[in-house]
């Protein structure tokens, strides 16, 4: 109860704009059970499929439960009508799903590693994203939502560790949105069935299972295109999404250690992203430094680099930096020394303070 | 009963010729014999008929023909090739048992996949080839690659991530590649090594037929193996039409084990018998048994021959089995226990020791002084693999651009490469 109310506190604390926004945020959330990431992801589906009549599930594995458990009893409960299995062939249901959006259904294709998302990038880019653009709004995919896990899990390798958000960032039409933890991931989760636009979800699946929080059972949704402030601080802003928050968490408190105040910010949504929480921010602190494991060129942390820049010159006080994956495939044996581990961003922040 | 109700689609009667002579029958063949009316005739009255093929056993319940120049089935092997056959499903079987061992003591990490039970179709196939044949695989590749040539050492070192492993231990279990073997890779997503094979075929028969770099025994041959769920799968299809297309010396060799992690193949495919889509292309469809060594063998030496005299593609569906779980974490709850168990009676080391019995072609101690030797090749390979040092630390930026120096110049004017802080990640760039 007391996490609640501060949860609470805390985002009543920040930008007014959270009321004028979906009110169900306003309330406080009822006690929930303790639950990881993918039963909270699975909570969110079986909300999703019970008040939409047409809305399915589908991709690889996902009638037994898919490889990390996320689509457990949905076709116990929904039938195989509405979560089936579809055959080996990603261009082919992220295309079928765009269909079935366009009909005016909610698709939520699963895509069972990021890595593989790839053949299905065509459909992505050049029909999801393009759609309602290109048909003048007679049609559009917004019922669509693909979900993929993504990121570092210690031991996948090259192709099952990729964090393919940038590709996707790039593309005028997507949302792209990244949870951090579950209760973050069931909201979010349901806001992007919701949304009337194509939504890309990544869920970070190191988290799967170790991230573990108090989530509330019922229906909420928490809004997309809105970060948050989840510490605050005065001497250096840092963001971050996903996974990599609970390492800028880790090097924050390293820093509170040596003095260093740090402001830490989740952007949940990546593209359209909240610029005005991250520049009201940065004027209040003057340094910024972006963490995420995809390689540093041409990251999403790039975007941000480049836009605080456009808005925030003459506040800042020294450059802004990026602590990021190498500019390698993701190594295999390597991946510690790949990974922006959490000295690497205390030697940032700290070199970035003194500037 | 086989789970492979595929047995029920089949129409009866039970044909007996393969899908051999193309040149009669296939339209796409430019054969000046033959007038373009009569192509057509002949390609309606193909259309009209079942596409044919040859089936295993539990199919139809017949012995399959494999070849039109023998026409009996099992044809006797000498005591040579047997010997060899069974010393190479024994290197893969226990290799892959030493693997799973070896990952419960946390020597090998991340994602590995089994290949015990479809020893015959590696073995089967690959032993046929020579060096210079390529072999394109997929994450189930520990044994093709072993049934190629490359060193059990190497693979096993590999597996743990040493330097001294077949791809420095930068590939892992899921891509090990050998140029010296023509070993093209290992593929973690299924259907892309397809299209490099394909690739790979066009260059051999381009180096044959315009660059006149001929081998007196025909065109380098390419081989690729993938599983069933690849088959609904774009890349494959499109290949198929490629290869077909400019017949290329290329088997696409279909390892139908029933199962993709948990999606059973009949339930995943509207037409569950994948032979047939090879005559679909215009390409023979063979259906084997994939558990029977000298029957793969059978028709292995039909599709390569076919391939080496430039005839074209080949489509050989294996019908197999893997006793394991899709990988070493998958906890394999999905199948049934009798699906599992009628296997398991198959067991193509086990049905290849008693065939090598009752011909008389070796005796029981003769099996298990190769068996010895085995083991100990398996533990050298292990000690090799253990006391094998780790990549150094710089290898983490090497071969990303064939130029390390690809990483441009830092602010001090040295290559950026060889700054320290830049392999710590302070990206102030």
């Amino acid at each position: 109860m007391a996490m609640a109310l501060r949860a609470l506190g805390r985002r009543i604390s920040h930008s007014d704009r959270f009321f004028s926004s979906l009110s169900e945020a306003a309330k406080p959330p009822s006690d929930g059970k303790l639950i990881n990431l993918f039963t909270a992801i699975n909570q969110a589906l079986h909300i999703a499929l019970d008040t939409d009549p047409r809305s399915y599930v589908f991709g690889e594995d996902v009638r037994f439960g898919g490889v990390f458990r996320c689509t457990t009893g949905l076709t116990d409960k929904f039938g195989r009508d509405r979560v089936f299995n579809t055959p080996l062939c990603e261009q082919g249901i992220i295309g079928f799903a765009i269909g079935l959006a366009a009909m005016g259904n909610r698709a939520i294709a699963e895509i069972q590693f990021a890595d593989y998302i790839y053949p299905a990038f065509d459909q992505i880019v050049n029909e999801a994203a393009k759609f309602r653009y290109r048909s003048g709004n007679e049609f559009n995919c917004g019922g669509l939502t693909v979900r993929s896990p993504y990121g570092a899990v210690g031991h996948g390798g090259h192709y099952h560790s990729q964090s393919p958000e940038s590709f996707f960032c790039h593309v005028p039409g997507l949302k792209v949105v990244i949870p951090r933890s579950p209760r973050q991931a069931k909201g979010l989760l349901l806001s992007c069935i919701r949304d009337p636009n194509p939504v890309i979800f990544f869920e970070p699946k190191l988290l799967y299972r170790l991230s573990v929080e108090e989530v509330p059972e019922d229906d909420y949704m928490l809004p997309l295109s809105e970060a948050e402030v989840i510490r605050q601080g005065s001497d250096i802003t840092l963001i971050g999404w996903g996974a990599q928050l609970s390492i800028l968490e880790q090097a924050c408190d390293a820093a509170a250690k040596e003095g260093i105040s740090c402001e830490l910010i989740d952007l949940k949504t990546l593209i359209p992203w909240d610029k005005e929480t991250v520049e009201s921010s940065v004027r209040k602190t003057g340094k910024l430094l972006i963490s995420h494991e995809a390689p540093v060129t041409g990251g999403f942390g790039a975007e941000i680099s480049a836009s605080i820049v456009e808005r925030c010159f003459l506040r800042l006080e020294a450059p802004i930096a990026r602590v990021c994956g190498l500019d390698t495939p993701f190594p295999l044996v390597y991946e510690q020394f790949y990974l922006p581990t959490m000295n690497k961003i205390l030697d940032a922040i700290k070199a970035t303070v003194k500037y | 009963m086989s789970a492979f109700s595929a047995a029920k689609i089949l129409s009866p009667p039970p044909f007996v010729a393969r899908f051999a002579s193309e040149k009669s029958l296939c339209p796409f063949l430019s054969s000046p014999s033959v007038p373009a009316l009569t192509r057509s005739a002949l390609r309606s009255i193909r259309l009209l008929r079942t596409p044919l093929a040859v089936s295993s056993d539990v199919v139809i319940g017949q012995k399959p023909l494999a070849s039109s120049s023998s026409a009996t089935q099992n044809e006797d092997v000498d005591r040579e090739v047997a010997l060899v056959l069974y010393e190479d499903m024994v290197l893969g079987r226990f290799f892959e048992d030493m693997c799973a061992q070896m990952y419960y003591r946390g020597k090998m990490f991340g994602f590995v996949h089994l290949y015990n039970g479809q020893e015959a179709v590696s073995t089967g196939f690959i032993k046929l080839l020579e060096a210079r044949d390529c072999v394109v695989s997929t994450y189930r590749d520990h044994v093709h690659a072993l049934s190629k040539g490359v060193a059990a050492r190497a693979v096993m070192a590999e597996l743990f991530g040493k330097t001294t492993g077949c791809c420095r231990g930068q590939g892992g279990s899921m891509h090990m590649f050998s140029s010296t073997h023509n070993l093209l890779g290992g593929f973690a997503f299924i259907g892309e090594g397809i299209p490099v094979a394909t690739g790979a075929a066009f260059s051999s028969k381009y180096r044959h037929e315009v660059l006149k770099e001929s081998n007196p025994n025909g065109l380098d041959v390419t081989v690729a193996f993938f599983g069933d769920g690849t088959c609904n799968n774009g890349q494959f299809f499109e290949c198929l039409n490629m290869a077909q297309l400019w017949k290329l010396p290329i088997v696409f060799v279909v390892e139908n084990n029933l199962w993709a992690i948990g999606m059973s193949h009949v339930r995943a495919t509207s037409d569950p018998e994948i032979w047939k889509k090879g005559p679909a292309f215009g390409m023979p469809g063979y259906h084997v048994d994939g558990m029977d060594v000298l029957k793969v063998r059978e028709v292995a030496i039909e599709a390569i021959a076919r391939a080496r005299r430039g005839d074209g593609p080949t489509l050989v569906e294996c019908e197999t089995y893997r006793f394991r779980g899709h990988s070493l974490a998958d906890p394999d709850e999905l199948r049934k226990p009798d699906e599992k168990a009628h296997y398991a009676a198959r067991d193509p080391i086990a049905a290849l020791k008693s065939y090598i019995l009752e011909k008389n072609l070796a005796t029981e101690s003769e099996l298990k002084v190769i068996e010895e030797k085995i083991d100990n090749l398996i533990e050298d390979a292990v000690e090799f693999a253990d006391s094998s040092p780790h990549p150094p630390r710089s290898q983490l930026l090497e071969n990303v651009f064939v130029d390390p120096k690809g990483f441009g110049i830092g602010p001090d004017g040295k290559y950026r490469c060889e700054d320290p802080k830049f392999t710590e990640g302070t990206a102030q760039v």
